[in-house]
């Protein structure tokens, strides 16, 4: 099929006279018969509408509820509440600050363990090492699997009296077996461990494209200068794949703000696993449906989320505008 | 194999870089192989004892223990889950919800990025912002909205035996589409951008309309993104947990990655079925990463390439 595209280029790129045709700075084609803008307005305006009606707009009502008191049952008992809801979730709600508390160790164990675990097993791969790929499939094959299996896969390696680490501790089926998800105390260590065994297949996979894309020659360079391989790694390696390195700021914190699956699979967030996501998620699903309440804890995530999301946003078109 | 090739390829650059170290190298490498045989051993243990877990009967776990190499081996689990436990129908299900999200979502996709990529207009960056940014939002921000959005858009019982679209595969492709469309917009546009303009210009002097362009133009050279973003989002909805947990009631509607948590509580103490459960929701996964395993890498890294 590309054949049809490659007869359709001219030798030379015709201007035809009378300017017809007006290049743009991105070099893209102005002037659009009637025909081409209802075309072009039903190619634009069908997804824009899904994305508006099932994304933005949910996410302005989760805004609006989280002011009312309702119980998600007749619309017309939706009651406005003023601030109560945050003042409820922020004072008398016990799981909020303790899950704050969780998503924000969640954050700093991925990123000061898991994301340089994959930048690790990235450098050490890049390297003229034998068995390379063996190794780079071994550490990705968990980024392949939903996080809601892996909480079930890691079950079963925790339990308490069948599960294999406590066989390896030599603890399995003795009164000192650590029930390693069940025990409020270390499940969220436990849970970030099994989080763990994804991300970093993950990093190590972007870091290894964006090693692929470092020119040669900075290295060389840089080794000329005598600088060590430390030296070049850090000073010279690392800061030219700027690009790569934000899009990981902004994943390894977005990653730790959507921990739901994990803990929802273990225990459905409760029990030392706190996390706002899962909260957000009790407060719809449970008994007394509480939906101001549970949009009060999906605006704090939100707010929250904001942040890395602003940043990628800036810096990825932050550019274009300017240009 | 693919593996022999690669050292080779990039013999050029190697010495360069070790240049420095020429003396402590081959330590270094051993150093490096202990190490990372270590990480792989520790990164195989928790799959490997699923499967080991799965491969035996109940009984003779019973029997021996969990900790033991004695007894049996077969596939009686992975039988018994696939036709009492429902996995059968729960794939089924996860086939109904991913088939027409990916496709629809690759296709709505297409038609958005190809807008804002070889047209230029007014608004063209603002909407490629709010379709990124959509796609990075928690999905739990949205859900009660969702939820109740649901709830109250009554349909005929003809249509959904709930009277309304909770419990109906339609509105959990609808979401995955709506959220899925955001990343594959911003891949796929820029992959687009790349795209020389003269393309669409020869073309225009041609006579050929957009949907011409699109069609017959575009649409054939973005078949490597498609593939990638395809096998990424085959994977991607495939796994997904949350949204049939949320709109998805009767448990025999529930796709695989959902219903799974269901069999955690169903066979508390058969960890052999719950083992079995697992390696037959990993299978499908397993087959499309060494299948297209490249595509999927691809598609992975498409989306980071630009930043």
């Amino acid at each position: 099929m590309s054949s049809t595209a490659q007869e359709l280029i001219p030798p030379e790129a015709q201007e035809p006279g009378g300017g017809r045709i007006s290049r743009t700075r991105g070099g893209r084609v102005r002037r659009l018969t009637g025909r081409d803008k209802v075309v072009l307005s039903l190619m634009v305006g069908i997804p824009t509408l899904i994305e508006l009606a099932l994304v933005w707009l949910p996410t302005l009502m989760s805004i609006g509820l989280s002011f009312t008191r309702w119980n998600g049952l007749d619309l017309a008992d939706i009651r406005p509440a003023g601030t109560e809801n945050y003042q409820y979730i922020t004072q008398d709600y016990p799981p909020f600050w303790p899950a704050v508390q969780h998503n924000f160790m969640w954050l700093l164990f991925l990123a000061l363990i898991a994301t340089p675990l994959g930048l690790l097993l990235a450098v050490l791969l890049d390297q003229n090492i034998r068995g390379s790929k063996i190794y780079q499939s071994i550490f990705f094959a968990p980024v392949m699997l939903s996080l809601a299996l892996i909480g079930i896969i890691w079950q079963l390696f925790y339990q308490r009296d069948n599960g294999l680490l406590n066989f390896l501790l030599g603890t399995a089926g003795t009164p000192q077996a650590v029930d390693w998800f069940g025990d409020s105390s270390v499940n969220i260590w436990a849970a970030m461990i099994a989080a763990t065994w994804r991300h970093a297949g993950y990093v190590m996979l972007l870091y290894l494209a964006g090693l692929k894309g470092v020119d040669p020659s900075l290295r060389e360079a840089a080794s000329i200068d005598g600088a060590n391989a430390y030296q070049t790694f850090f000073r010279v390696v690392f800061p030219a794949m700027r690009p790569i390195n934000i899009v990981i700021v902004v994943i390894t914190i977005i990653e730790s703000l959507r921990a739901f699956d994990v803990v929802y699979v273990i225990n459905r967030g409760t029990n030392g696993l706190e996390m706002l996501s899962a909260l957000v998620i009790q407060n719809l699903v449970g008994e007394g449906q509480v939906i101001g309440v549970g949009s009060a804890l999906a605006v704090v995530l939100l707010v929250i989320s904001l942040v890395p999301i602003v940043f990628y946003l800036s810096r990825t078109f932050g550019k274009e505008n300017r240009a | 194999m693919s593996t022999t090739p690669a050292p080779t390829v990039r013999t050029g650059r190697t010495p360069a870089g070790a240049a420095p170290r020429t003396g402590s190298r081959p330590k270094r490498h051993y150093g490096t192989h202990i190490f990372l045989l270590v990480m792989a051993v520790m990164w195989l243990v928790p799959l490997g004892w699923s499967l080991y877990t799965a491969l035996r009967p109940v009984a003779s776990t019973n029997e021996h223990g969990y900790f033991s190499f004695a007894g049996d081996f077969n596939f009686d689990n992975f039988v018994q889950a696939w036709t009492q436990g429902g996995f059968a129908t729960y794939f089924w299900n996860s086939v109904i919800i991913t088939v027409p999200a990916v496709l629809l979502t690759l296709f709505l996709a297409s038609l958005m990025a190809f807008a804002v990529s070889r047209v230029s207009w007014k608004f063209n960056v603002t909407l490629l912002i709010m379709f990124t940014a959509g796609n990075l939002l928690p999905p739990q921000v949205l859900a009660a909205p969702l939820f109740e959005m649901a709830k109250h858009f009554e349909v005929p019982y003809s249509f959904s035996d709930s009277g309304n679209m909770l419990n109906t595969y339609i509105i959990v492709i609808a979401v995955n589409t709506a959220f899925q469309m955001g990343f594959c917009t911003f891949v796929l546009s820029n992959y687009m951008k790349a795209l020389s303009a003269d393309l669409t210009e020869a073309a225009l002097v041609d006579g050929a309309g957009i949907w011409r362009q699109y069609r017959e133009i575009i649409m054939p050279l973005c078949r490597p993104a498609f593939a990638a973003l395809g096998t990424l989002q085959v994977i991607f909805i495939y796994n997904d947990y949350f949204w049939p947990l949320i709109f998805i009631q009767s448990g025999n509607r529930l796709p695989i990655t959902t219903a799974i948590n269901n069999l955690q509580g169903e066979f508390l103490s058969n960890y052999n079925l719950l083992a079995a459960g697992a390696v037959i929701t990993v299978i499908p996964t397993l087959v499309i990463y060494l299948l297209l395993q490249r595509q999927f890498v691809a598609g992975l890294t498409l989306g980071s390439s630009k930043g």
